[in-house]
């Protein structure tokens, strides 16, 4: 019983530090629909570039892993911008339908030219971390600091949308965009800003993943429906809201996973988020706030 | 010497649908002028159209001497023309302070912004005290002196309002227009829209008769009060 406890807390702490990792990429996808009101659904596509990145830039030129990290971040915050000029910009007055089909298009575009780009084989930058140790708990450290990391830079965005122009800003535009010009706010320029973070946090959510999981043209697919599953379960647009979700899922999965098998773990999530959608469609916390 | 503000037969309206109908008047530095008229008139669209949320069809406006044609929506404000908006439209689930803020978003406004919310404060001590409250749960009065307080954070040179006393309560109203002339003392140009006539004609200069798109009469206040035409229309007896 005492044994059963203890791999039981494991468990849940895994969890915990999966809920981290996993709040960070519905942040980022919250933002850009908060402001943009456009899914990104090719979301986790552009961490699977990040991943790309990293790995090449580590293995193959041979780059410092934190100088990697840096420049992952930074190409996939350009492709994020670039995402919005070329991709969504122009649909934004269309059909949300249609701004779905463009956005899905991207994923399937994007999984296709990796495949061309990359190959389709796994590849592991290769970094490997100590596991921290109490007694019978053994927690990676790749977990551990991941979980870490995305606190910090979820913190760090919070205090920038509470504190700076810009971020009140960008909590402003969903509430009422026609009268941004009044305030002496371009919506345009918002837009491209918020794509620019929200590209940054695919990045560093990428840099997350890579120690943890192997790269591969679909990698995306093993994120991106549970990030936005995450986004709808906490009301769709709404950060705190996608936040908690991150925890609640990360934890049905952990645990399921515990008691039964992984798969198990995710299909206890879903299930939930089905039960959800029908008690509370609007997600936990309601829509954009 | 030219106006401030100054219209010259301006057309406007809604993709085929013409809402102002070559529209010339003028606002000159110092002056409160007011356009009245009845619903559905056009007063609204001709505030968004000086503000540039709608372009115009034909005419021009130019303010201090300078066309707007060119300028961008977003840039009015930087020129001094400010614009409280009908239906106050405050950011609901931002704080009093943060509406205030977002007033102030300009470059050139925020190193001034410290000094001007205690402007603000200083003209609405409600608004000190409701500073953390989401701007979205205060009353209907309390949200015109927040959003006239954010108009005021860029320290405008001309201040649009449209239709300020709309919705309040009465006593609420008679507070909206001793605050205009509170605002009108402190040096602030003002060009305001209203159909609680007999009220804005106390408080403005001259003022604008619009209707259906076109401007039917002009005047000074106190000839416009005066006028037949006004007063079985607009006044009431
Ligand atoms: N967004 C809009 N789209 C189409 N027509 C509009 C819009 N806003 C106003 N109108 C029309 O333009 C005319 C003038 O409206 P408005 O400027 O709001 O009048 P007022 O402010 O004097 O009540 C009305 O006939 C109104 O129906
Ligand atoms: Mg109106």
């Amino acid at each position: 019983m005492e044994i059963f406890d203890i791999f039981l807390l494991e468990t849940v702490l895994n969890g915990v530090l999966f809920g981290g990792v996993l709040a960070l990429l519905a942040l980022g996808l919250n933002l850009i629909f908060g402001v943009i009101d456009v899914v990104w659904i090719c979301y986790a596509e552009l961490m699977m570039i990040g991943m790309y990145t990293v790995f090449y830039l580590t293995k193959t030129f041979g780059w410092n892993l934190f100088a990697a990290f840096a420049a992952a971040i930074v190409i996939v915050s350009v492709l994020g911008v670039l995402l919005h000029v070329l991709v969504i910009r122009p649909v934004l007055d269309s059909e949300p339908i249609n701004q779905l089909l463009v956005t899905g298009g991207m994923l399937t575009f994007m999984q296709a030219a990796a495949t061309l780009a990359f190959g389709i084989e796994f590849r592991n930058v290769g970094v490997s971390m100590p596991s921290l140790v109490l007694g019978e708990i053994s927690l990676p450290w790749s977990r551990i600091s991941a979980a870490l990391t995305a606190l910090v830079a979820m913190v760090l965005l919070w205090l920038f949308l509470k504190k700076t122009y810009l971020g009140t800003a960008i909590r402003a535009i969903s509430q009422d965009r026609g009268i941004m010009p009044l305030v002496g706010v371009s919506p345009a320029r918002i837009y491209l800003t918020t794509s620019a973070i929200g590209g940054a946090l695919a990045g560093l959510g990428a840099c997350l993943l890579v120690l943890q999981y192997d790269v591969h043209p679909a990698i995306g697919l093993s994120f991106g429906p549970l990030t936005f599953m995450v986004c709808v379960l906490g009301g769709l647009g709404n950060m705190l809201g996608g936040f908690i979700a991150a925890f609640i899922f990360a934890q049905l999965i952990s645990i399921g996973g515990f008691y039964f098998h992984i798969e198990w773990g995710y299909v206890m999530a879903f299930a939930f988020f089905i039960v959800m959608m029908f008690v509370r469609p609007q997600g936990i916390l309601g829509g954009k706030s | 010497m030219s106006a401030m503000l100054e219209l010259k037969n301006v057309s406007a309206g809604y993709g085929t649908f013409q809402a102002l109908f070559d529209v010339t008047l003028s606002v000159n530095a110092g002056e409160a002028v007011a356009v009245i008229g009845p619903n559905g008139a056009g007063k609204t669209t001709l505030l968004r159209a000086i503000s540039k949320l709608i372009n115009v069809k034909s005419g021009d406006i130019a303010f201090e001497g300078r066309s707007l044609a060119t300028v961008e929506p977003h840039r009015i404000i930087e020129l001094g023309l400010s614009q409280v908006p009908e239906h106050r439209r405050l950011f609901p689930r931002l704080t009093v302070e943060e509406n205030l803020r977002m007033g102030a978003y300009m470059e050139a406004a925020r190193p001034k912004f410290a000094q001007r919310l205690e402007m603000v404060y200083a003209l609405f001590p409600r608004m000190k005290e409701r500073r953390h409250q989401m701007a979205g749960t205060m009353s209907g009065g309390e949200q015109q002196m927040c959003a006239i307080g954010r108009a005021l954070m860029s320290g405008p040179k001309l201040l649009l309002l449209d239709e300020p006393s709309a919705g309040l309560a009465p006593v609420i109203v008679q507070s909206i227009f001793d605050l205009m002339r509170k605002i009108r003392a402190e040096g602030y140009t003002v060009m305001i829209v209203e159909q609680n006539v007999r009220q804005v004609l106390k408080v403005v200069d001259r003022a604008y008769l619009l209707e259906v798109g076109r401007i039917k009469a002009s005047g000074s206040a106190a000839e416009l009060l005066a006028s037949d035409e006004i007063q079985k229309a607009y006044v009431g007896l």
